[in-house]
């Protein structure tokens, strides 16, 4: 076999695909083990800690991530936001390959993973939280689809079918909002059920809407990290039109950012009102969150600002990496470091290497896809048939 | 902020108190926020 592709010239032996090959294939011995030998044989988890990292990080976190999707196209076609058109499809496309992982994420973690349909066919459990979230990530994962399918229609050329995708792209931003107020919410209220494993300072009855209100903001953070890696390494598949809007959409959704950061600041600290934990911040524990409120809510908040006020793009994108940062501790902290707080620590959870390996591995998954779908569809640029549809 | 209430009315009256000069102190701060933001836009 060639060492270059045809096409390009270029040497297929990057760094890049080196070290993503690596993961893969060190990613299928692993779900070999987990498929052959069970949760047991690759996981550290146990009945005290029944959600690892699987949880806490493939799927809380990967769900806030991916909602960059419904933000955008919520700003765009129902806000009428039409200067922040061009992030449209990236964002989606960003939240559709989160949710594709969330659930094959999902897959790896439930001791049965064949039984995922049940809840739809063989019992609705209807008062579950569990069934909820089910139902909406199942329902957005095919909204997603659905919104994103333009592009790949575009690209394989079928007309008909791509404008009647077109057609229902009002329709499926509104189920699109609907779908994920509910289930971004109810990850959150998935831990209402545990007032004495999670730790007082992190546990609330406004957990729900806590998950919600930072899904904005991680959603808002992920479109802009997205971008800037988009703009260093896909620089060549934009057109002009992107490359123009790409500082206003930076702007826009920087000032937005702030703002919502802003009302999470203020909710987060209503939160240690309304339960009197003053009294806890002076604890390790209360340090530590002190350390994600100040320094993951509050900071990026102000730099936010300040990157807006000055018009200093480059401190906007670093901010949104500090605050997708935050986002990642916020849902860790939630789901396995203030859970079960009071166990001694031999008791505690930590990962095991293989679980750790499968989540890079899927997220190494995730960045192949984008990779194939952007160098390939109309993501970054508008295809030449399509110009003047919009 | 370690006090001992006796009764749900006394921890209830404490927090909601607390609650409400928070939520006011927030909804000045806010706006001063505001101002600070788009301070530049008008330039």
């Amino acid at each position: 076999m060639s060492d270059h592709t045809a096409e390009t010239g270029k040497s297929v032996f990057t760094l890049f695909n080196l070290v993503a090959g690596i993961i893969v294939v060190m990613g299928l011995i692993l779900t070999f083990l987990r498929f052959t030998g069970g949760l047991s044989t690759v996981t550290n988890l146990s009945d005290y800690n029944p959600w690892g990292i699987w949880i806490g990080f493939d799927l809380l976190t990967g769900v806030a991530l991916a909602a960059g999707g419904y933000v955008t196209s919520a700003a765009v076609y129902i806000f009428g936001m039409k200067k922040y058109h061009s992030a449209v499809r990236p964002a989606v496309l960003t939240g559709f390959l989160g949710y594709a992982l969330v659930v094959l994420a999902l897959n790896y973690d439930v001791g049965r993973p064949w039984r995922l349909p049940y809840p739809f066919i063989m019992q609705q459990g209807t008062t579950s939280l569990l069934f909820e979230v089910a139902a909406c990530v199942a329902l957005y994962l095919s909204v997603l689809f659905l919104e994103y399918s333009p592009a790949a229609l575009e690209w394989l050329g079928l007309k008909r079918a791509r404008n009647l995708a077109i057609k229902l792209t009002m329709a499926l931003t509104f189920f699109g909002v609907i779908l994920s107020t509910l289930h971004q919410s109810s990850l959150g209220a998935l831990y209402l059920i545990a007032p004495s494993k999670l730790h007082p300072l992190w546990y609330s009855t406004y957990l729900p809407v806590y998950f919600f209100v930072s899904s904005i903001i991680a959603g808002i953070s992920m479109v802009l990290f997205e971008s800037t890696l988009s703009h260093r390494y896909f620089k060549d598949k934009m057109s002009r039109t992107y490359l123009d809007e790409h500082n206003p959409v930076t702007l826009g959704f920087g000032k937005a950012a702030s703002y919502v950061l802003a009302g999470y600041f203020i909710i987060k600290i209503i939160g240690i009102s309304v339960d009197n934990n003053w009294h806890l911040l002076g604890t390790g524990y209360g340090v530590w969150f002190l350390v994600e409120l100040l320094g993951f809510v509050a900071l990026p908040c102000f730099l936010y600002a300040v990157g807006v006020r000055e018009k200093n793009l480059l401190l906007i994108r670093c901010t949104a990496v500090w605050t997708v940062l935050g986002v990642v501790l916020n849902r860790l902290n939630v789901s396995l470091i203030a859970f079960n707080y009071h166990l001694p620590s031999t008791e505690r959870y930590v990962p095991h290497w293989m679980e750790v390996g499968i989540t890079l591995f899927i997220v190494t998954l995730g960045v192949l896809a984008f990779r194939f779908i952007v160098t390939r569809m109309p993501i970054f640029y508008e295809h030449p048939d399509y110009e003047d549809a919009h | 902020m370690g006090d001992v209430f006796l009764t749900l009315q006394d921890f209830m009256t404490f927090t909601k108190g607390v609650t409400y000069l928070i939520m006011v102190a927030a909804l000045c701060g806010i706006g001063l926020f505001w101002r600070f933001l788009n301070a530049r836009d008008d330039d």
